[in-house]
């Protein structure tokens, strides 16, 4: 018997768990963007200023969940961008793995800058 | 009796459609998250540029500096503030608030205006 619903290799996952994250991730940034512009007022005087809030101790820990959730948030969306306009499914998963590598490296660069101050 | 037989998945021609407003603000939603994604190697460059040595702040200065820049900034910026505002407005339309037509349309106009007016006072205060 032939499956009806046959699983496609590089399809979104099947669940809501993709959707769900989507907007936990979105929630998170929101709230952190609004975090940081009130630091910012407050205590991001020049160069100086700046660097005091990223490297407080708090504002680093909220700062590398926020990393977590754009490069994860940027995953779900860029590949459902690739989902809908790339169809062969052998460019499509490179175009995948591809964005995931990318995003992965990003997410350890920008933690690296916030960890080494 | 004849079967009626829809033809599905149906996909519609960008060019031919009429796309009414909030349509619009959703596909910029689409849009300006990709431009973000794109740029992420260079604003992480210039995020790290801005917390290193006095030599990284000099070069921080002398890139965010240059009118192209900044005007690339600018957009990253609306782009960032677009997405944030749509993103507000798909959280509210997934809680169910706002789904009538006449809501819904006004919502996706104030996401427009709202971060147009964010980024021209941000854009200002930050990149001049």
């Amino acid at each position: 018997m032939v499956n009806p619903n046959p699983r496609i290799v590089v399809g979104a996952g099947y669940g809501l768990k993709d959707w769900l994250i989507q907007r936990v991730t979105a929630g998170v940034m929101a709230i952190y963007t609004v975090l940081l512009a009130l630091f910012l007022a407050l205590y991001g005087d020049g160069f100086e200023g700046w660097r005091a809030i990223m490297a407080n101790g708090l504002v680093r820990f909220i700062t590398f969940i926020f990393i977590l959730s754009l490069c994860y948030h940027a995953w779900v969306g860029i590949r459902d961008i690739w989902m809908d306009y790339v169809k062969p499914t052998g460019i499509r998963l490179t175009l995948h793995v591809l964005t995931a590598l990318v995003l992965l490296g990003n997410a350890g660069w920008a933690a690296q800058i916030i960890w080494r101050l | 009796m004849a079967e009626i037989v829809k033809k599905r998945p149906k996909y519609l021609n960008l060019l031919e459609i009429k796309l009414p407003l909030p349509g619009w603000v959703s596909i910029l939603h689409r849009v300006s998250g990709a431009g973000l994604f794109l740029m992420l190697p260079p604003l992480i460059w210039l995020f790290g540029l801005s917390l290193g040595s006095p030599d990284n702040i000099e070069t921080f200065k002398a890139i965010t500096g240059h009118p192209l820049a900044k005007l690339i900034l600018l957009g990253l910026l609306w782009a960032y503030l677009h997405h944030f505002c749509m993103g507000i407005r798909i959280l509210l339309l997934d809680m169910h608030k706002g789904i009538e037509k006449a809501q819904a349309r006004a919502s996706a106009v104030a996401v427009l205006v709202v971060s147009l007016a964010l980024t021209v006072v941000l854009g200002v205060k930050l990149l001049w």
